[in-house]
């Protein structure tokens, strides 16, 4: 049986990319991000969203996409469900309002450190105690945190109450040099040389989002990098291995506590970074811009793009961002359709648009083996 | 040949060899039903201990309580001089101790390379700041790792199946790769919960084989098996539960002989008892 000739899976997009030169590789991810970052300035007919400014609906979707990879550690990577990841987003953007506009004046830099640092340790505050129950406490324990930092907002005189926070600073700018953008006249592209078309690069200002997009653009590259290297680690097995047995990963010396406790402060590291990005983006917060629902948007992008994938996790941002956005002219039929794609979704693609690795070759294998099997029994009949 | 020990007491370890686990008075309750009823025994450094018994004797609760998996009610477990206590389950594979499991438990969306390194990781310490900045104790870690698990998959010879998911391998794979992720974590003591299940004479002789081989690299081995002829074959001594309780211990050949042991196995007539 294992010595029956193995037939060669077709190779699939992953394996002709491996085999590429790595110069290849680093040019072509190299001119991904290029394009990226031009995107907003190219106004490309199809995908920019004609009911909303793209820049800022862009600014919008890369925030989603980074809390995604953020709540992806948590849930993708460690298998925790978090029902209240908004909590943490909640914690870096009223650190930011608090620290920055309500009671200081502190450098916006050291807000970003603040923010990071305070939503860090409530992640560890709240996953010490939380980590040790199972599953389903888990979801109804964080789902519990989310609700109790909006209520605290709400209720606590010191952070305004519903009032919320404005004039929460922006990061301070660096005009490097200023890009044009594109008018699109049919098929040709002229370049908008109008006065205050150009994007400044770094300029964050009231007008124009693009730099905002651009800022989150490179800290999403910046945790990308981070996350990949983490998941080829020490870490990233331990969490792989807790999820799939978690008794088994114990009895072979993993402390899974410690690795979901970890996932569970990086996790929030990333959520509150992406909270503080936000306000100072926004400009101003209350406790209505941390509901539930966020959670559950946050939750949709990592599932939707499929649970442990980081390229899953940005697709899923983009998709709950961007798709509702881009068919505003739908007025609210759109969140039906929204809702019935989801449904069609979990229903036809239950691991996510981009499945994991771990997913891909399981059913590649899968594969392989029933093929065998089948020759075989071809073979006897 | 080590002789037959009477179920004493904290017994000085036998001159034959240092003790690397002592059971004591161990008792294990859930509720009601005593699983355990103070089984004492010791397992000596370098040997091949043998537990067996007939069905839902306490075999298998027996190698939960030495790894940790269930408290001992009452009594404690000694390991390498340290009483077991309280410890979490990776502190106890930390110390030395290694299982498998009845019912094999890979991690199955892994390779079989991944499974080993999980196992090697067990005495790694590097974590996020060495993973993100790849610093030298990560490469080192990651260097010694993958020779362990070269060696290991090796070994069990399973070289040719490194990179497939663990959930695919054969059945026999499987149980030969759970032995290498448990000995990737370098014990002092390996417990084996039934590896031969499901085997045929062949794998059976390969597998004792193989457990000869683990011992000589300089590992004790606990070995629960149903199997009589290997565990006749390869223990060193032989340790009987029935009903919680231990019946007799002693080399294989007392073991085979003794009349408490076949009793338990053949059942007794029930005007003989």
């Amino acid at each position: 049986m294992s010595t029956a000739t193995q037939k060669a899976p077709k190779p699939t997009f992953a394996d002709r990319w491996a085999a590429l030169p790595k110069l290849v590789q680093i040019l072509v991810w190299v001119l991904i991000a290029v394009f990226f970052f031009v995107l907003p300035l190219l106004n490309l007919p199809i995908v920019s969203t004609p009911d909303a400014e793209f820049g800022s609906v862009l600014a919008s979707v890369a925030n989603y996409a980074l809390v995604a990879l953020g709540l992806n550690i948590v849930l993708g990577y460690a298998g925790l469900l978090d029902l209240g990841y908004v909590g943490f987003y909640a914690i870096g953007a009223y650190t930011v309002g608090v620290g920055g506009s309500l009671h200081g004046q502190i450098n916006w830099f050291v807000l970003i450190v603040m923010a990071v640092t305070i939503s860090t340790a409530s992640g560890l505050l709240l996953g010490a105690p939380t980590l040790r129950v199972r599953g389903d406490y888990l979801a109804i324990v964080t789902l519990g945190f989310g609700e109790i930092i909006r209520l605290t907002a709400l209720n606590t005189e010191w952070l305004n109450q519903a009032r919320g926070i404005t004039g929460i600073p922006r990061p301070p700018s660096s005009e490097l040099f200023g890009l044009p953008s594109l008018v699109w006249d049919g098929a040709t592209a002229k370049v908008d040389l109008g006065e205050g078309a150009k994007s400044i690069f770094l300029k964050f200002g009231l007008l124009d989002a693009v730099p905002y997009y651009w800022l989150a653009l490179i800290v999403i590259i910046v945790v990308l990098f981070a996350d990949r290297l983490l998941q080829a680690s020490r870490v990233g097995r331990a969490w792989e291995a807790t999820r799939e047995d978690e008794e088994a990963a114990e009895l072979n010396g993993v402390p899974t506590f410690r690795f979901k406790l970890l996932a569970f402060a990086l996790g929030a590291f990333v959520g509150g970074l992406s909270g503080a990005l936000y306000a100072s983006r926004i400009g101003a917060i209350n406790p209505d811009s941390f509901m539930i629902q966020l959670s559950m948007m946050f939750l949709a992008a990592v599932v939707i793009g499929g649970q442990g994938n980081r390229w899953g996790a940005i697709v899923g941002g983009v998709v709950v961002a961007y798709l509702p956005e881009r068919f505003r002219e739908f007025a609210d039929f759109r969140i039906v359709v929204f809702g019935l794609l989801l449904l069609l979704l979990a229903n036809f693609r239950p691991q996510g648009l981009l499945p994991p690795r771990r997913a891909r070759r399981a059913r590649r294998a899968d594969a392989a083996t029933a093929g065998l099997e089948g020759t075989e029994e071809g073979a006897r009949a | 040949m080590p002789e037959l020990t009477k179920d004493t007491e904290n017994t000085a370890p036998a001159p034959s060899g240092r003790a690397l686990l002592t059971m004591e008075d161990v008792t294990l309750k859930f509720g009601g039903v005593v699983a355990l009823n103070e089984v004492s025994f010791e397992i000596r450094e370098g040997e091949i201990l043998g537990l067996i018994g007939p069905n839902g004797a306490g075999k298998t609760t027996c190698f939960n309580a030495l790894t940790g998996v269930y408290q001992p009610t009452s009594g404690r477990v000694v390991f390498d001089g340290q009483p077991l206590g309280k410890r979490k389950r990776f502190q106890i594979n930390r110390l030395g101790i290694a299982r498998t499991f009845q019912n094999i438990r890979l991690f199955g969306n892994m390779t079989a390379r991944e499974n080993v390194l999980v196992g090697a990781d067990s005495h790694h310490r590097s974590g996020v700041v060495n993973s993100l900045f790849r610093l030298p104790r990560h490469r080192r870690e990651t260097r010694e790792g993958n020779r362990t698990a070269d060696e290991l998959l090796e070994m069990m010879d399973l070289t040719h199946r490194a990179d497939d998911l663990a959930r695919n391998l054969s059945y026999g794979e499987q149980r030969r790769l759970e032995i290498a992720r448990a000995l990737a974590t370098r014990p002092k003591l390996l417990c084996l919960d039934e590896p031969a299940a499901g085997f045929n004479p062949v794998e059976k002789q390969r597998l004792m084989d193989l457990i000869r081989k683990v011992r000589d690299m300089g590992n004790t081995v606990l070995l629960i098996e149903h199997d009589m002829r290997l565990v006749m074959g390869v223990t060193d001594r032989i340790v009987v539960l029935e009903f919680g309780r231990k019946i007799a211990e002693g080399a294989p050949a007392e073991i085979r002989d003794n009349p408490a042991v076949i009793a338990a196995y053949l059942g007794v007539d029930d005007d003989a008892s």
